[in-house]
């Protein structure tokens, strides 16, 4: 039923593993390596699997951040796709501009009018924009953009603080992590304040699709983008994409920290789409939260005993929100 | 010009600046215009998307939720290949200031009507040029105009000036807000055949839609490159001095309207006392220096349509060896003299000791005060009276 709401056409050839997933880069590379993001960052995944999910063009348009600051260093570049950069607040505003000009010129064309370069007969705008570019600064640019309905396609890599500053608070951090601007100290335990749902945000926006990813599941997160190329209007994913360097961890252990986020539900992978919560991952016997806060050295402070009494009000409120998705899934499961 | 002239004209019409501007827009007919409201602009975008909605010209509007992503999205569209306009006003422009920067530096060669406006705060929506003066360092060309037909006939000159090979920058044509926006006067349109031959099409540089031949816009600039790149950008701002008259003279060719130099010289020559100022005012200034000569005064008037690049050769031999020069600015630099005053005393400073005039700065109109014939009579006052100090803020039309 899904497949058919969003596929008019049929559904788009996926990869089966990760090799396969692998070759198509080696048959178009669309980004390469070479930048300096750092070992162990979540982002390029991120990106990889995007460029390499999309099998039409592609136009990325770049939010001021770790991945455009650490991809683009003039004179190289370690994209093959055309990319923009602006600035922070603005890359779905950019990108609104990208699908107008493409929509006008190719009416223009369908009319004769002739134009003065290859434009290409389809092209997917993909925008990205860590935490910092999306939940905060540029989150109004993003809500005009999904409300106006263009069709392109947001991904917010998510790393739960701005780390290309070096780790400074968002409203995607966790409560209770330190960060440098939520320290931990004598009198302060890090952030005092709920993080921001920028999914539901979204959601409430109304537009085709939305689905909330994470590295760790990539073969949900190929399908999710390349449902959300599909629509006819914008899309949104939320991927959480974990910093080694600002969450404190062995850059060996990236995939495995965004899957436990997965597993102990602190970060549920669903969709909506048309409105209807669809889940993805449906953890029969959820990891306790800790598992994946002890791993990590912003929380190293919440391990002490005086504040065991955190941790559990943490763990409260994951299994709240649990509850409260899989209520608005309706038993709609849908795992890959 | 030749009587060929006439034929190419439509018949005058009763238009205020806005609809006049909104006409050129028509007719330019841009690919994409983001459009966002904030008075006195206002009537800009609503005139002119009643003409898209009227099936009168095929732009693609984008309502955008503020200025920031106007000029945001004006960015996209242009590096994505397409022809682009929009238009703001005061807070619109403050806000958008960030991105007009980047859009000056990536060589996206954006119209922007401009219905001046005062800065907040306190708020207020009247006219005076302390939004355009914010924009003064970003890169943009700036052009100033004194009547509804000159807002109309430099928006279409504009669209050839920013897409000049040579130039490829964004361009702010400024009208004076309500005094031009709101007021109708009588301004001839160009025959629609005649404004679209005249702009022509347009032709991107390395469109981003071009997918077979990706490319990397608006990378991160280090220290090994950012200056150089800074230093090109200057030049193509510098260039316009060369571009503006040839585009002036392609109009005069194609449209018979002559606009021929930087500036608008109003019985200048054989002046020994001088006024030079920016927009609308210059009106008023025509009738107060007519007045004034018919008593005999030796009186003139400098009208400045180029602002950014500054004309500083062309101006200072314009005001060779005159006697006084009241430079009239209708914004303020706090703790500094006028914005258009530094750039006078800049220009007049070449000109050898004997023949540099004497140099008086007078701020006026702030908040869309009334510029009263009065005010610039009292200016032309104060210059030829040896005893008025220089090295002075001169305040016109405001209470002690």
């Amino acid at each position: 039923m899904i497949a058919t709401r969003i596929y008019p056409n049929g559904e788009p050839t996926r990869p089966k593993t990760l090799k396969e997933l692998a070759d198509r880069e080696s048959r178009e590379p669309r980004f390469q390596g070479g930048h300096s993001l750092c070992a162990g960052c979540g982002v390029p995944l991120v990106v990889r699997m995007v460029l390499n999910a999309i099998d039409t063009p592609v136009v990325v348009v770049n939010a001021t951040g770790c991945l455009e600051v650490a991809t683009t260093r003039y004179p190289s570049t370690a994209w093959n796709v055309p990319w923009l950069h602006v600035a922070f607040e603005n890359a779905a505003a950019a990108a609104s501009g990208v699908e107008a000009a493409f929509r006008v010129l190719s009416r223009k064309r369908r009319q004769g009018q002739p134009i003065p370069f290859d434009l290409p007969e389809e092209v997917r705008i993909v925008a990205f924009g860590g935490d910092g570019g999306t939940y905060d600064i540029g989150l109004q640019a993003l809500s005009g953009a999904l409300e106006r309905g263009h069709r392109f396609t947001y991904i917010c890599y998510d790393n739960e603080a701005y780390m290309n500053t070096g780790n400074q608070r968002s409203g995607a951090t966790p409560p209770l992590a330190h960060t440098t601007t939520t320290p931990v100290g004598e009198q302060s335990l890090g952030k005092l304040q709920q993080r921001k749902d920028l999914t539901e945000i979204a959601v409430a926006h109304h537009v085709p699709y939305v689905a909330q990813a994470s590295i760790s599941h990539w073969q949900d997160l190929v399908r999710k983008i390349q449902r959300a190329v599909h629509v006819d209007g914008p899309s949104f994913l939320n991927v959480l994409a974990p910093c080694q360097r600002g969450w404190g961890y062995d850059p060996a252990q990236t995939v495995e920290i965004a899957r436990l986020a997965v597993e102990t539900c602190y970060w549920p992978l669903y969709e909506v789409i048309d409105g209807d919560y669809w889940l993805n991952a449906w953890p029969r016997k959820p990891l306790p939260l800790t598992e994946w806060l002890k791993v990590q050295g912003r929380f190293r402070h919440l391990l002490r005993p005086e504040n065991r009494h955190l941790l559990d009000a943490l763990q409260q409120q994951v299994n709240r929100k649990w509850e409260l998705l899989l209520r608005k899934c309706e038993g709609r499961v849908l795992e890959v | 010009m030749a009587l060929g002239v006439i034929p190419r004209l439509e018949a005058a019409q009763l238009l205020t600046g806005a609809q006049a501007v909104a006409h050129a827009m028509r007719q330019i007919e841009p690919d994409v215009v983001p459009v966002y409201p904030i008075t006195p602009q206002t009537p800009i975008v609503e005139e002119f998307a009643q003409m898209v909605a009227d099936g009168r010209c095929d732009t693609e509007i984008i309502n955008v939720e503020s200025e920031h992503s106007a000029m945001s999205a004006a960015i996209g569209a242009s590096v994505a290949g397409a022809r682009v306009m929009t238009a703001t006003a005061s807070q619109g422009l403050a806000l958008m200031i960030e991105v007009l920067y980047i859009a000056a530096s990536m060589r996206c060669p954006i119209v922007m009507p401009l219905g001046n406006r005062a800065l907040s705060g306190p708020i207020n929506i009247h006219c005076d040029h302390s939004d355009a003066m914010l924009a003064r360092d970003s890169g943009a060309v700036q052009i100033f105009t004194e009547n509804g037909q000159e807002a109309y006939d430099y928006t279409l000159m504009a669209v050839r000036l920013a897409e000049d090979e040579r130039v490829r920058l964004p361009v702010l044509v400024n009208l004076d807000g309500f005094t031009l926006t709101h007021s109708a006067e009588a301004v001839e349109l160009l025959a629609d055949e005649v404004a679209r031959a005249f702009v022509g099409r347009y032709r991107p540089h390395y469109p981003l839609l071009d997918t077979r031949r990706p490319t990397t816009q608006g990378p991160f600039d280090m220290p090994d490159f950012y200056y150089e790149h800074k230093r090109q950008q200057d030049e193509a701002l510098r260039s316009v001095l060369t571009v503006f008259p040839e585009v002036q003279h392609a109009y005069a060719e194609a449209t018979g309207r002559n606009y021929l130099g930087y500036y608008e010289a109003y019985c200048l020559e054989d002046a020994d006392f001088a006024l030079v100022v920016l927009g609308s005012t210059a009106g008023t200034a025509k009738a107060v220096v007519e007045a004034l000569r018919e008593e005999g005064q030796r009186v003139g008037l400098l009208k400045l349509w180029l602002f950014r690049p500054f004309p500083h050769a062309a101006v200072a031999n314009a005001l060779r060896g005159k006697q006084a020069v009241a430079v009239m600015d209708r914004a303020l630099s706090f703790g500094s003299w006028g914005p258009l005053y530094t750039e006078m005393a800049a220009a007049l400073y070449g000109l050898p000791e004997a023949e540099r005039p004497q140099l008086y700065n007078f701020t006026y109109g702030l908040g869309g005060r009334d510029v009263t014939p009065d005010q610039i009579a009292e200016a032309f006052r104060r210059i030829q009276d040896p005893r008025t100090p220089t090295q002075h803020m001169h305040y016109l039309g405001v209470r002690a």
